[in-house]
């Protein structure tokens, strides 16, 4: 069973691989942020996978609880900063134009 | 034994939503489509392998630690279940916002 969830986790870190791929070359901000967090699912089951092939699930549990958490702030956090500075184009100050008065 | 098969079939099947995830996220034109794609396949992938190694923690019997390591593991597939469509939800409003344009029907006949 071990066998198992080695190969489960090693599918993983392959799809890990190919998420950081739109991290790399994403045309916009928030799509690398997205890219993170997909990233950061994934290693929240990876996390108890590694537990289990370990023998030790009750450790890793605690560890991906705290993961998973970070994960959602880190997402959150980005999001409300992005809604207020609107530059999402990276190299561009303000992608929509402010109206003037 | 039959714990075992059920927890590998909820495995299996959750990689196989991961796996659409993240050719979603990939091959999609558009940032509003990535954030579908990866918004609902992440979400039922996590939970799906997790209840599946909660499934399989109990197959060696039925102890106390091993159900409270199980209602751990099903409280994070809960916490990603509400989590996950809230992150999605406030970036793609954060995108909205700021202008992301969305792929229109004229641009797809170009």
């Amino acid at each position: 069973m071990e066998n198992f969830f080695l190969t489960i986790s090693l599918a993983l870190g392959f799809l890990v691989l190919l998420s950081l791929y739109r991290g790399v070359v994403g045309p916009t901000v928030l799509d690398r942020i997205v890219s993170v967090g997909v990233i950061g699912t994934k290693t929240t089951v990876m996390l108890i996978l590694m537990g289990l092939i370990y023998k030790r699930v009750d450790m890793f549990v605690d560890i991906s609880i705290a993961y998973a958490m970070l994960n959602f702030i880190a997402t959150l956090a980005a999001a409300k900063f992005f809604h207020v500075r609107k530059s999402v184009i990276p190299g561009v100050r303000f992608y929509k134009e402010r109206e003037v008065k | 034994m039959i714990l075992t098969i059920l927890s590998v079939l909820l495995i299996i099947s959750g990689i196989f939503f991961f796996f659409t995830a993240t050719v979603g996220l990939l091959r999609f034109p558009d940032f509003y489509c990535r954030m579908q794609a990866t918004g609902k396949g992440d979400t039922l992938g996590a939970l799906l392998c997790l209840s599946g190694i909660a499934v399989y923690n109990l197959s060696d019997g039925f102890t106390l630690s091993s159900v409270l390591v199980s209602i751990k593991i099903m409280l994070i597939a809960f916490f990603i279940f509400i989590a996950n469509p809230t992150a999605t939800h406030a970036i793609t409003r954060a995108g909205l916002n700021a202008g992301v344009k969305p792929l229109m029907k004229e641009d797809l006949q170009k």
